[in-house]
């Protein structure tokens, strides 16, 4: 157990005591309920590295600062609290990019701690110097470059507060090494105020039935439920808003588990491998009601002119910014959504839409995701994924990495929670899934932790074996192995004539031997039968497993709108091309 | 079309960077850009002159205010406002041209600030089409060099449009 902060500092300046630059790093840390940090040390890093080992907060010693950042990442989806993820100059930072972009696309609180040369070096080329600020201006929603020692604790507060305020985001402080060994007191402030963050007020009685209004005079209503709904905790609100209005629900990707895929008013994701009952109502529609979702290519194939055409749209979003983006909005709600949704409740009642419902329920009848379950060429990757679903009643947190598992997972596995699919929707990060389960796990410790990965993907971050093995972290890996990188290929076949470009992997390692390296148990399946029991004995393994899954290499994600057509021209398998 | 936005930013290191990264990021295009010290302490006013239609002019004024070193940003409309460019510009003026030169400062209340043996400094304020006249009108006698502070501009006070033509 780690030893504990002995006292509070003294708000009335008592405390005279001096610390270092680190130790006030982490002290301001603690101050904002941080019991876990994500990180990789070096020589910048080192003053905080030695405070740590005070052992005043947990660290977990990744093995690449990408994985360090996705697990801090994972962390915060599966929790809402900002992820805390420390790596040193130059390289260690700039390691850490493509999980500062990921977070950025999605809208996780983080907070990136890195170090830097001293101030006296900074802009000279000193050894690991690296314009980590400059670089990440674009991908973070702000960041610091410390300059002395008594920022420390304003600028960690204005961090934390601009990473959890409004539509969230990853804050990055740099801080050179000179600083965080400099000494001083240290106070740290109640709140900071800071006038250039966006703060939405509470949604006006005259939005509110303009909303109600909308939804009294449509006929053909749908809901597009975004990660906003899951960022915002509003899962209860849009089932309660769902149900009193009568209106179905289709979920983006960001937005799986924000909806229950148990409902009957849920018409599953839309967009390019999305439903038919859920692109159809998109284009059917009357009435679009966007709620936490940004409208982007993978829902609307960038074809606005072919999205939704008869309908009206009601945007309501944390983010101003986001009404209007991408498609023109009839009636804007900017504000909290589960604040909106709540005051919407209210008074909301059922609108005319039982024919339409019915509509809704004849196009998922009818047209339902749907494969050839034989395991005669190897298992179908979307049987595990059912597989994985029903032996979990749809209640494991699951991790992805990009590409045809992912939306395998989208489609067969029923997310009934939110903070349940942890999956890089925006930014589309290969070597993500099982870094991020880690700090989901890490996060809740009872939960089935699922990192659903590809062959691909896994041997861009599977170096954290070691993290899981040392750590008896009890995630469990599954790893839809088709032997090459499957969305790439079927892209090939179906829009580059087959002309498998370098998708093939083979040369892979054996993964259960990898897995075993390491110290993690491992098993192979490559029929239903050999999947059955090996994902049984894994799931109640006690500490970490790895399921390497063999499945049938020539299985292509349906239904697919090709990019640049619009969802009414969805191909609905193989058959059709 | 072009227009005109007025950002209140803090003052600090970067601040600039955050901006122009941001615009070029999100493939808005800068004609122009100047920054100074505001009335606030603390905060500088940024003019940013940008191309675009409605659509894109919305979106850049939101995707601004999002950067947490950028206060407020307002849209200044050109009628309503009074829009200023400071130029400095040397042309070749061997001494028999230099009256005729005079003749075409005067006019747009340009001065002399510098004078070369081979040439002469001057220096105009206004609008954007007036300066960019003047160096037309210059353009024949050789142009050594030029340098514009790019466009600032504030808007005339509201509900006051009998004094707006004053000046």
């Amino acid at each position: 157990m780690a030893p504990q902060l002995e006292s509070k500092t003294n708000s009335i300046g008592l405390d005279e005591k001096k610390y270092t630059g680190s130790e006030i790093l982490l002290r301001s840390l603690v101050e904002e309920g941080v019991e876990m940090i994500f990180g990789y040390p070096g020589g910048a890093v080192l003053p905080i590295y030695d405070s740590l080992y005070d052992g005043h907060v947990r660290h977990m010693l990744a093995r690449h600062e990408q994985g360090a950042i996705h697990a801090a990442d994972g962390y915060a989806r599966a929790t809402g609290k900002p992820g805390v993820v420390m790596a040193t100059s130059g390289p260690g930072a700039t390691n850490l990019v493509t999980g500062i972009a990921t977070a950025m696309m999605d809208s996780i609180p983080m907070i990136c701690i890195t170090g830097n040369v001293p101030l006296s070096l900074l802009g000279t080329d000193a050894f690991q110097e690296a314009d980590i600020t400059g670089i990440t201006m674009p991908i973070t929603k702000h960041n610091y470059l410390v300059r002395s020692i008594e920022e420390i604790p304003t600028i960690v507060k204005e961090a934390f507060t601009i990473a959890t305020t409004g539509r969230p985001g990853p804050v990055l402080i740099d801080i050179p090494k000179d600083v965080s060994q400099a000494m001083s007191t240290f106070t740290y402030p109640e709140k900071v105020e800071i006038r250039g963050l966006f703060q939405p007020e509470a949604p006006t009685d005259v939005q509110i039935n303009r909303l109600q209004q909308v939804i009294q005079q449509a006929e053909r209503p749908v809901i597009l439920a975004g990660g906003g709904v899951v960022r915002a905790n509003a899962q209860a609100e849009l089932i309660e808003f769902a149900e009193k209005s009568n209106i179905p629900v289709t979920t983006t990707l960001m937005g799986l588990g924000g909806f229950p895929s148990r409902n009957e008013l849920w018409l599953g994701m839309p967009g390019m491998h999305g439903t038919y009952a859920a692109n159809h109502a998109l284009l059917e529609c009357d009435l679009l009601i966007g709620i936490g979702a940004r409208f982007d290519d993978r829902v609307t194939m960038g074809r606005i002119d072919k999205f939704a055409t008869g309908a009206k749209i009601i945007h309501i979003d944390i983010d101003p910014a986001e009404i209007d983006k991408n498609v023109h909005t009839y009636v804007p709600i900017v504000g909290d959504v589960k604040q909106v949704l709540a005051a919407a409740n209210e008074t909301l009642s059922s609108a005319n839409s039982s024919n339409w419902i019915k509509q809704c329920d004849d196009w998922k009848a009818k047209f339902p995701l749907q494969y050839d379950d034989s395991d005669e060429n190897g298992l179908k990757p979307q049987w595990v994924i059912e597989h994985l679903d029903e032996t979990t009643e749809g209640k494991a947190i699951v991790s992805t990495d990009v590409g045809q598992h992912q939306m395998w997972v989208a489609q067969y596995y029923q997310f009934s929670e939110p903070r349940s699919l942890l999956s890089s929707g925006g930014l589309g990060t290969m070597g993500f899934g099982f870094p991020a389960a880690i700090g989901a796990q890490f996060a809740s410790p009872d939960r089935t932790v699922i990192a659903v990965t590809g062959d691909g993907g896994f041997q861009m971050t599977a170096q954290e074996l070691a993290v899981v093995a040392l750590e008896n972290i009890p995630v469990k890996i599954v790893i839809i192995n088709n032997q090459c990188l499957g969305m790439v290929r079927q892209w090939q076949e179906v829009f580059y004539k087959e002309r498998y470009s370098e998708v093939d992997l083979s040369g892979s390692p054996d993964f259960v031997k990898l897995a075993e390296a390491y110290g993690v148990k491992a098993w192979r399946a490559t029929n239903k039968e050999e999947a059955t029991q090996a994902w049984k004995e894994a799931l109640h393994h006690s500490g970490p497993a790895v399921v390497d899954f063999w499945v049938n290499p020539n299985e292509n994600v349906y239904p697919m709108v090709a990019p640049g057509t619009g969802l009414d021209e969805m191909m609905m398998g193989d058959e059709e091309q | 079309m072009s227009h005109i936005l007025s950002v209140l930013v803090n003052n600090r290191p970067r601040v600039l960077a955050r901006v122009s990264s941001l615009l070029g990021q999100r493939n808005f295009n800068i004609e122009s850009i100047s920054v100074g010290q505001s009335e606030e302490k603390d905060l500088s006013r940024m003019i940013i002159v940008t191309g675009g239609d409605e659509r894109t002019l919305n979106q850049v004024s939101k995707q601004l205010s999002k950067l947490i070193d950028v206060i407020e940003v307002r849209t200044i409309t050109e009628s309503t406002s009074v829009e200023r460019e400071l130029m400095l510009i040397r042309v070749t003026s061997e001494p028999n041209v230099r009256m005729e030169i005079q003749g075409i400062v005067d006019p747009f209340r340009a001065s002399v600030v510098d004078v070369g043996h081979d040439s002469l400094m001057l220096q105009a304020t206004g609008d954007r089409a007036k300066l960019d006249t003047l160096t037309e009108l210059l353009r024949p006698y050789g142009i050594l060099e030029v340098a514009r502070t790019g466009v600032i501009a504030l808007s005339r006070e509201l509900n006051q449009t009998s004094l707006t033509t004053v000046i």
